[in-house]
């Protein structure tokens, strides 16, 4: 870099700045770590408290119960299932929807842009709209995590936007080969769109992956909760029922266990994210940026 | 030579019939015509839903969509009989009061941070470490509201490290389940969603920061100027237009106190304190199975949000001429 010492940059508001800086770094990081380091611990001595920065007792025991609870693998299934389903499903029809829209030309366009833009600013509110799940027979069923998201009408204005920015003359020629639209949006504007696409397909997948609520508000059964939905309703029990019951003076070993079970949990369930998100962070940044600037 | 052609299709179209043009089209109004049976579907019937909210009682097994529930009777006062006993409800204020509490909180302390924080990130000139920053600060964000609550009981749990740290300092003489304290409840709201977002609310300062011309930077150190000086009359009044924008978004949500979070958060113990509209409104509806009711809050607070958008839209454009709408 060519800057070097410049009027108005003094050592000193450098370092204070720096230091400012690892601090947050700090912060961010540290609470992360330390449910890393006591989920690898030793869930007795976890409890003796004093642990920082390593374990002090290293062991895998809650990750074994973790892997091998029934319960915990089928919400594993559930959430790599809609998570997968959910975002490959919602970006091809929210994109198709979207190129339908981009084509100015075509009848009712006007309509439907319309009809569209009331969506942003009004909408049912939780209760009619969960009212209108139950009707729709979607409660305590998978397609509750698929099909409400199948639509975004925000997601589907980035791709319009894309699909006008896209070189008309690929379109026009597969065209009078006699091509049908649906095709050319399947082998042509597709494989060209990839970029928003993917950025989009991130943005569903973080949302898939993380999404509790609907676990909690739409499914009833347990074989059909995702995994978050499973963590939802151990970290609450856990915080009403330690603060309902007073506890007793000698801390049960179920209680021990279910402490380093649940970081175990949680720490498998945000593995595949924290590992995934410093590699596509710019997919994420441009994906924040364009959808900031359209809503 | 692009725009004659142009013309000559929209010519040759108004000479087809609707027959021939859907003919033609068919395949771009089929796929057209998916999202509008969605939204018909997920956005439209809920708003039809809303009707609910004006009748005396509903029965959760009753099809929207059906004579009995448009025959239903309707709520006394024309209607608005829920209304008025929501404003009566001895909940009411405490309600509002968490909701704006937290919502002003957050507007207060979380709204004007990740400024500060883009601006002082621009100050690090060192590339790498910027980076490195940058991708640490937004890792929060990737955590969901359910492992964050996780990690919130078990740091501020009776034996967790802030009561541990706390009791070594001399604070506490014995650990406290923070959670179930109603008085500490806005401030762990506020903290844990600053520490989530700090980092990612950043990225859209860092990029109006980055589109500043750096002309005006060299023009201001021929003059003189300090850093100090530089991001007070430069780099401040370049993104206030990102900022304001900003901030007429974070006024329109003042009502919604960040649902994921707060439910994750709520417990019965520290309800004096977590009870928001949303949190009464699930709790009415889903334990008190009072649809109707539910509905009416929800309605209420939907208008109230809008009103508020639409005056900090107007305020924002008097003020310095940009606007939302």
């Amino acid at each position: 870099m060519t800057s070097t010492k410049k009027i108005g940059r003094s050592a000193a508001g450098d370092m204070f700045i720096n230091v400012i800086m690892v601090l947050i770094c700090f912060l961010a990081l540290y609470p992360v770590w330390y449910t890393i380091v006591i989920s690898f611990n030793n869930s007795a001595d976890s409890m003796r408290g004093g642990i920082y920065w390593w374990p002090r007792e290293f062991s895998l025991e809650s990750y074994k119960t973790v892997f091998q609870d029934k319960t915990i693998a089928q919400a594993f299934v559930v959430t790599i299932l809609r998570t997968l389903l959910g975002t490959i499903t919602s970006v091809l029809f929210t994109a198709m929807v979207g190129y339908a829209f981009s084509k100015k030309h075509i009848m009712f366009n006007k309509f439907y842009i319309i009809f569209g833009t009331i969506t942003m600013f009004f909408g049912g509110g939780l209760i009619p709209y969960f009212i209108t799940i139950k009707n729709l027979g979607l409660y305590d069923s998978f397609w509750v995590y698929i099909i409400p998201s199948l639509f975004n009408f925000y997601n589907m204005i980035i791709f319009m936007s894309f699909f006008r920015e896209l070189p008309a003359g690929l379109e026009e020629s597969a065209k009078l080969d006699g091509a049908n639209d649906l095709l050319i949006f399947i082998k042509i504007v597709v494989p060209l769109s990839m970029p928003v696409m993917a950025t989009i397909a991130l943005f569903n997948g973080v949302a898939h992956w993380n999404d509790y609520f609907t676990g909690v508000m739409y499914i009833n059964k347990a074989t059909l909760q995702p995994i978050q939905t499973f963590l939802y309703r151990v970290v609450a029990s856990a915080s009403a029922s330690k603060a309902v019951v007073a506890m007793p003076a000698g801390i049960t070993a179920q209680q021990v266990s279910s402490q380093s079970v649940r970081l175990a949990t949680m720490v498998v369930t945000t593995a595949p994210i924290m590992c995934v998100y410093p590699f596509l962070q710019k997919y994420f940044v441009k994906g924040m940026l364009i959808g900031s600037i359209k809503g | 030579m692009k725009s004659k052609k142009t013309e000559e299709t929209v010519v040759g179209l108004r000479q087809k019939t609707f027959w021939q043009r859907l003919q033609e089209e068919k395949y771009l109004q089929i796929m057209a015509v998916c999202g509008i049976v969605w939204m018909l579907i997920f956005n439209y019937a809920p708003m039809y839903g809303i009707l609910i909210a004006f009748k005396k009682n509903f029965y959760i097994t009753t099809p929207l969509f059906s004579k009995k529930f448009l025959l239903s009777p309707w709520a006394a006062h024309l209607g608005f009989q829920q209304f008025i006993d929501f404003f009566k409800d001895d909940e009411f204020w405490n309600i509002m009061e968490n909701t704006l509490g937290i919502s002003l909180l957050k507007l207060l302390i979380n709204f004007p941070l990740p400024i500060v924080f883009a601006l002082l990130l621009n100050e690090v000139k060192n590339v790498r470490f910027k980076k490195a920053i940058q991708t640490i600060s937004y890792m929060p964000h990737f955590l969901s509201w359910v492992v964050l609550g996780g990690i919130l009981t078990t740091w501020m749990g009776e034996s967790g490290l802030f009561n541990e740290l706390l009791i070594k300092m001399g604070v506490l003489k014995e650990g406290i389940t923070f959670l179930a304290y109603p008085e500490y409840f806005w401030g762990i709201a506020v903290l844990s969603d600053l520490w989530k977002e700090l980092g990612w609310s950043a990225i859209i300062y860092l990029a109006a920061i980055s589109g500043i011309d750096q002309e005006m930077y060299e023009a201001a150190k021929v003059d003189g100027a300090s850093r100090w000086r530089q991001i007070w009359s430069i780099t401040l009044p370049s993104i206030a237009g990102t900022i304001t924008i900003m901030f007429i978004l974070a006024v329109g949500g003042l009502l919604n106190t960040n649902f994921d979070q707060i439910f994750v958060l709520w417990n019965p113990l520290n309800a004096d304190r977590s009870n928001v509209i949303d949190i009464y409104t699930y709790n009415t509806a889903m334990r008190g199975m009072r649809y109707s009711y539910a509905s009416a809050i929800g309605l209420f607070k939907s208008v109230f949000a809008f009103i508020l958008l639409y005056i900090a839209n107007q305020v924002t454009k008097k003020i310095n001429d940009t606007s939302l709408f």
